[in-house]
């Protein structure tokens, strides 16, 4: 990879759009269930058919609202709904409806950090809007084949300011942003659901100037791996348009993930004259002081000061609080585990190395885990007990992942309670240093390492259930006898 | 104020409507015409008057996030030009 970095400064700004989880749309009584048969979940209004009126979902505002508190937006107490006028079949009214001018929440920001660096990122506007409906290419590629079930679930779109310098940050500000509404529960932000999308602007400039270069809007990014992916892709491509002498032409490009490269859309021209207007079926919205104050209440500990508490209570390091906050689940899941056990950096550690492994090895995600933080945190409890050793206790835990059982019942079944019965490893002991005379001999010339073999061996014979120290005590003992 | 026949092919465009020359200047001449009649208005004062998008004074016409049954499969076709797999089958819109 070229460092386009030395030459160019990259400027980003993302638009993210976040299906909010209310149980009917935004503006009629359709369901809005994810995977439902196509167009089972219509109706005149959401399908657009004359002579129909939309009546607001109180709890898509309330959602809106709080996720816009959460990233720290000052709240419109006056807004309203606009017209977004286009054509194109996944829209059956030809209009979307939007806010232009007055959207729920502006000039908000949040944190993000990056290489150790906390960086505040400044957010535009938040504003609520309708989903379109979802098309299907068919006939080799003459007709599409649409479904409305998705038209009319209720979405909040957040722009960022271009306050983002590279394809990390861009990352970084993606993955906090699906945190924080997962943490106000307004959402289920799964990228590969759809429910968290995200569209970002990029443009290059020599390091220096104040004007933005010529910007390229890039879409189709279906993962935070894809959003990195293309933005650094994109990145290189404009430094060697610039570095070429010619200019970077202003366009949509999309993401071509299985390619590893964008391609330009050719949009049409005029596309983007969406002749704006407010909606004449919508009443304004007024937000009163008292409405905000009970949205605002119900604004639970967000990332940023749970990885704050982490870390002033519970003497975490700052990346351990940083990845166990970055998602809800695992945030609770850790504290959970608490519950059993006072040693914060112990659970840390599992969760960051066994339990994360286990989701990253088997392409799973939080909540397809059969066990709960309860249970680590008993298991955890068994090890300072001495019940079980360390080791042992990894096969417990994977069996916990897997099945669901308690720690105590995994180890009552398999019979893994570590042997600490000295008198019992004592015998093991004698016999493994009379069977391996060769690790004497190496030992009395000064090879220490003789004694971790001789531990091994116990270790096997005992199928790893005796004291690791014990063992490791008693042979030192008969070595040296 | 007044609109021009470029408007009217921008618009005409937008909205998707393919118009003779005949028209174009048909439909100028009836916007213009429209126009100059709003144009009326511009004789009020309304210097102290609040803009609006409403002429009704009501706001806050919401309500509770219910699911309701949605219309049966076969009376939401009712309406598809062409369809497959219970989906609306249309020409694709390339881009």
């Amino acid at each position: 990879m070229t460092t386009t970095s030395q030459r160019y400064e990259t400027v980003i700004g993302l638009e993210v759009h976040v299906e909010l989880h209310t149980k009917s749309k935004i503006f009629c009584g359709c369901a809005t269930s994810f995977g439902a048969p196509p167009n089972t979940n219509t109706c005149p209004i959401c399908l657009g058919h004359p002579g129909v009126l939309p009546v607001l979902n109180r709890q898509a505002v309330e959602y809106a609202m709080k996720a816009a508190m959460a990233l720290n937006c000052t709240i419109n107490t006056e807004t309203k709904f606009d017209r977004k006028n286009y054509f194109y079949p996944d829209s059956p009214k030809a209009y979307q409806i939007s806010q232009y001018d007055k959207p729920i929440g502006e000039h908000g920001w949040i944190e993000i950090e990056v290489n150790g660096e906390t960086k505040r990122i400044g957010i535009t506007r938040l504003h609520l809007e309708e989903d379109a409906g979802k098309l299907t290419h068919v006939d080799g590629g003459y007709a599409s084949l649409v479904d409305f079930n998705r038209v009319g679930t209720p979405l909040i779109e957040i722009v960022s300011e271009p306050d983002l310098r590279s394809p990390e940050e861009a990352r970084a500000y993606l993955e906090k942003l699906r945190a924080i509404m997962q943490y106000c529960d307004v959402s289920d932000v799964k990228m590969e659901e759809g429910s968290l999308r995200c569209d970002a602007n990029i443009s290059l400039r020599p390091f220096g100037q104040q004007e933005f270069g010529t910007k390229a809007e890039l879409k189709n990014m279906n993962s935070f791996r894809g959003v990195q992916k293309g933005l650094e892709y994109e990145e290189i491509r404009q430094a060697d348009v610039l570095d070429s002498g010619e200019k970077v032409v202003q366009e949509t490009r999309r993401w071509d993930d299985a390619q590893g490269r964008t391609l330009s859309m050719r949009s049409k021209e005029e596309a983007h004259d969406y002749r704006y207007f407010p909606d004449p079926d919508l009443v304004r919205v007024q937000i009163e002081e008292d409405w905000m104050n009970r949205v605002r209440a119900s604004i639970p500990e967000l990332p940023d000061a749970r990885k704050a508490r982490y870390v002033s209570v519970l003497g975490l390091p700052s990346y351990d609080a940083e990845v166990l906050t970055s998602s809800k689940e695992l945030a609770d899941f850790f504290e959970d585990s608490l519950q059993h056990t006072s040693d914060a950096k112990a659970v840390s550690n599992w969760i960051m190395g066994d339990l994360l492994r286990y989701l990253n090895e088997n392409n799973l995600e939080m909540s397809a885990i059969q066990t709960t933080g309860q249970a680590l945190g008993e298991m955890i409890s068994l090890i300072e007990k001495g019940t079980i050793s360390g080791k042992i206790a990894k096969t417990v835990f994977k069996e916990m992942l897997e099945t669901g059982k308690a720690p105590a019942q995994i180890v009552e079944e398999k019979g893994l309670v570590q042997i600490s019965d000295e008198g019992a490893i004592r015998g093991i002991v004698e016999q493994i240093v009379a069977n391996n005379p060769q690790s004497v001999e190496d030992y009395r010339a000064g090879k220490e390492k003789a004694v971790g073999f001789l531990v091994g061996q116990v270790m096997k014979e005992t199928k790893g259930k005796a004291n690791p120290g014990l063992v490791n005590k008693l042979i030192v003992e008969t070595l040296n006898r | 104020m007044s609109i021009s026949i470029h408007d009217v092919e921008h618009v005409a465009k937008l909205a998707r409507l393919d118009l003779t020359d005949a028209e174009k200047e048909t439909f100028t001449e009836q916007l213009n015409a429209i126009l100059r009649y709003a144009e009326q208005l511009n004789a009020l004062d309304t210097e102290n008057v609040e803009p609006t998008t409403h002429v009704i004074p009501v706001a806050n016409v919401m309500r509770d996030d219910e699911a309701r049954p949605s219309l049966p499969i076969d009376r939401v076709m009712l309406n598809a030009p062409d369809e497959e797999d219970g989906q609306f089958k249309v020409p694709a819109v390339l881009e």
